[in-house]
């Protein structure tokens, strides 16, 4: 607003004030914005950098890191058993949570009744997706480690981990199965076929790629979880690689027990764990990237 | 299907009718699958329960109530820890020999004050961020920015606890307070508040930012048309309008906060300590749970029922906070069509 003309209306009005206040805003907000970037950029680079000291000063061999498990002195210890332990872990976590969380969505979203009782259901899911993972754990130890008499065994610890997901699994799938239209779903059925025909040969294949992605995010989130491992009494110092029914290590519980050692060459061991879990992090986000970008097709 | 054909069509039919049932069984079994989320909820209740009956008194409540019934009459429940120790004593040492103590306040009054420092951290910045993606950033850097905001909450939180540990106490907090003439260790609470607080940051820019956008354009072009300034309208037209979903956001950030366990093991420390000072080492009801768990307790012990009855503390106050927020969304929220 030009204020040159002396006579004008509005020549008394200053607005150097409000611009400035403006000004301020605008840039708290940006700042604020860039905070949690700021922030994620320095926590990859403080990893890298650890990574990068204990490679080049402290001189830990990445050969032997990856081909050898936990020892008490730093030069021999490596993360092996935990990857393994870790890709166990995802497997079984991954065959307990797909069929439980599709078919719940299944029933959800295709058949269940308007109703009260499904109200609630969709209720506790979202309760259940806010349990904090620690207590999953605990829930893993009463019922299947102790009460089951499982032991401290691998299978107890994907059990606590696919209760974990399940929920996550479940919401994704319903969001999917949501996004295939009802003409669809007509066609079908006006072919004659029943209903269960209707979903498992028309309905589940349209979202299925919306499903693989949530699982995969969901699986991405397993991965890194160590709470309810711990819980279930997962040891933190894995020397060898597990199988299914045996006491298990995974990479964030290897992770936990370097960071708190109190002799610094085990913290740069857990960076480059870190850097480890974080690549293949990485690779799951962005193969759950791929599939949704590469095969979901507007139905 | 017509049925009033006659003989002919007694095979397709049957076939409809093997079709049909197969349709009914699918559905008894995909109903079977839904009640395990049912079950789920209604187990971790029960498994918290039952053993924080056994960490009050001598029996779990199943134990209980079996030997009672056999016995057909009461049996005298010996307490070993009383409600008012548990609520009152100020001393959380589980495992001390002589004379152990079980005040969870000292635990709670830990959890809280990282839950309150976390929040200072990440409801101002996410807000101020939900408000710039929403308001005044332009499409190509909010299609940039808000998913790479979302990759903090991808973060395994044992990485944030490594970050608190080997950066944010002796990098940014340690220079900072020395200048200050404040000494801090390696553990302390408040690089707990700034490493929860900047994990639970996209949970509330993210929600909040759908909510921000959720307010029609009427209500900001009705403001401009008023001379309001940009910076008006954000403030006080759609900080306001969007402010149940705000809000149910907060919530949301603050329930993660109660339950998050790694970063404030690892950052905060293991140390029960019941103070307000967020240079102090404190343990959380979380950490206390990993940290004991580590150390593997007899099963019925007391210290292994000690798990299950903070187990259930933390439990409820989560379910609190998530009722919370169902019922603000709920009751509170504006419809716009």
């Amino acid at each position: 607003m030009s204020t040159d003309t002396g006579s004008d209306l509005l020549s008394d009005i200053d607005l150097t004030w409000v611009k400035r206040k403006e000004l301020l805003f605008h840039a708290t907000l940006v700042s604020a914005a860039l905070f949690g970037v700021v922030m994620l950029a320095l926590l990859i680079l403080d990893v890298l950098l650890e990574t990068a000291v204990g490679v080049v000063v402290i001189g830990i061999d990445v050969g032997t890191f990856v081909s050898s498990g936990a020892s008490r002195n730093w030069e021999n210890a490596g993360f092996l058993p935990a990857i393994i332990g870790s890709i166990w872990l995802v497997l079984f976590t991954l065959v307990f949570s797909f069929f439980l969380g599709v078919a719940t969505a299944t029933y959800l979203e295709e058949y269940a009744p308007r109703s009260r009782i499904t109200r609630l259901i969709e209720a506790n899911l979202t309760n259940l997706a806010g349990v904090p993972s620690v207590v999953y754990g605990l829930l893993a130890l009463g019922v299947f480690v102790n009460g089951l008499r499982l032991g401290e065994i691998l299978i107890a610890g994907a059990l606590a981990l696919a209760l974990l997901v399940v929920p996550i699994v479940i919401v994704a799938s319903q969001e999917a199965l949501r996004a295939v239209p009802d003409g669809v779903r007509h066609g079908s059925l006006a072919t004659g076929a029943t209903r269960w025909q209707t979903i498992r040969g028309v309905v589940l294949p349209a979202a299925l790629p919306g499903i693989v992605t949530g699982t995969i995010l969901a699986l991405a989130r397993a991965i890194g979880e160590t709470a309810p491992l711990i819980m279930v009494g997962a040891v933190l110092e894995a020397r060898q690689s597990p199988g299914p029914t045996d006491l298990f290590g995974s990479m964030p519980t290897m992770i936990y027990y370097w960071s708190f050692r109190p002799i610094t060459e085990f913290h740069h061991l857990a960076a480059l764990g870190i850097l480890i879990l974080l690549l293949i992090l990485v690779g799951m986000y962005g193969l759950a990237f791929f599939v949704r970008n590469r095969y979901e097709t507007g139905v | 299907m017509s049925t009033d054909t006659g003989q002919p069509s007694g095979i397709t039919e049957d076939i409809a009718s093997g079709d049909q049932r197969r349709d009914r069984m699918i559905r008894r079994i995909l109903l079977g699958a839904t009640s395990i989320t049912v079950l789920t909820t209604i187990a971790i209740f029960a498994v918290l329960f039952d053993n924080t009956w056994g960490f009050f008194f001598d029996a779990t409540f199943s134990e209980w109530v079996s030997t009672s019934i056999l016995n057909l009459g009461m049996d005298g429940l010996t307490q070993r820890v009383t409600f008012t120790e548990f609520f009152t004593d100020s001393q959380w040492r589980p495992s001390h020999a002589d004379d152990p103590r079980f005040g969870i306040p000292t635990l709670i009054s830990a959890t809280i004050l990282i839950t309150v420092g976390a929040a200072f951290v990440s409801i101002p910045i996410g807000t101020a961020a939900a408000l710039y993606l929403s308001e005044y950033a332009g499409t190509r850097t909010r299609k940039y920015l808000k998913p790479t905001l979302e990759v903090l909450a991808g973060v395994p939180t044992i990485v944030y606890g490594f970050f608190a540990v080997s950066f944010v106490t002796p990098v940014l907090l340690r220079p900072v307070l020395e200048v200050f003439g404040l000494s801090v260790g390696r553990n302390n609470a408040l690089a707990g508040m700034v490493v929860v607080g900047i994990m639970t940051i996209p949970m509330v820019a993210s929600i909040s930012e759908d909510a921000m956008n959720s307010v029609p354009d009427e209500l900001r072009n009705g403001a401009y048309a008023l001379g309001a300034s940009k910076y008006k309208v954000s403030a006080s037209v759609v900080l306001p309008a969007s402010i149940s979903g705000v809000f149910a956001s907060y919530i949301l950030a603050v329930s993660r906060a109660i339950g998050e366990t790694m970063a404030v093991t690892l950052a905060a420390g293991a140390t029960p300590n019941l103070t307000a000072n967020p240079l102090a080492e404190v343990q959380t009801m979380t950490a206390y749970m990993v940290t004991s768990a580590r150390s593997t307790a007899l099963v019925g012990s007391v210290t292994y029922q000690s798990l299950f009855a903070v187990g259930l503390v933390l439990f409820l106050m989560t379910l609190a906070a998530n009722l919370v927020n169902d019922y603000i969304k709920r009751r509170y929220r504006e419809v716009y069509q």
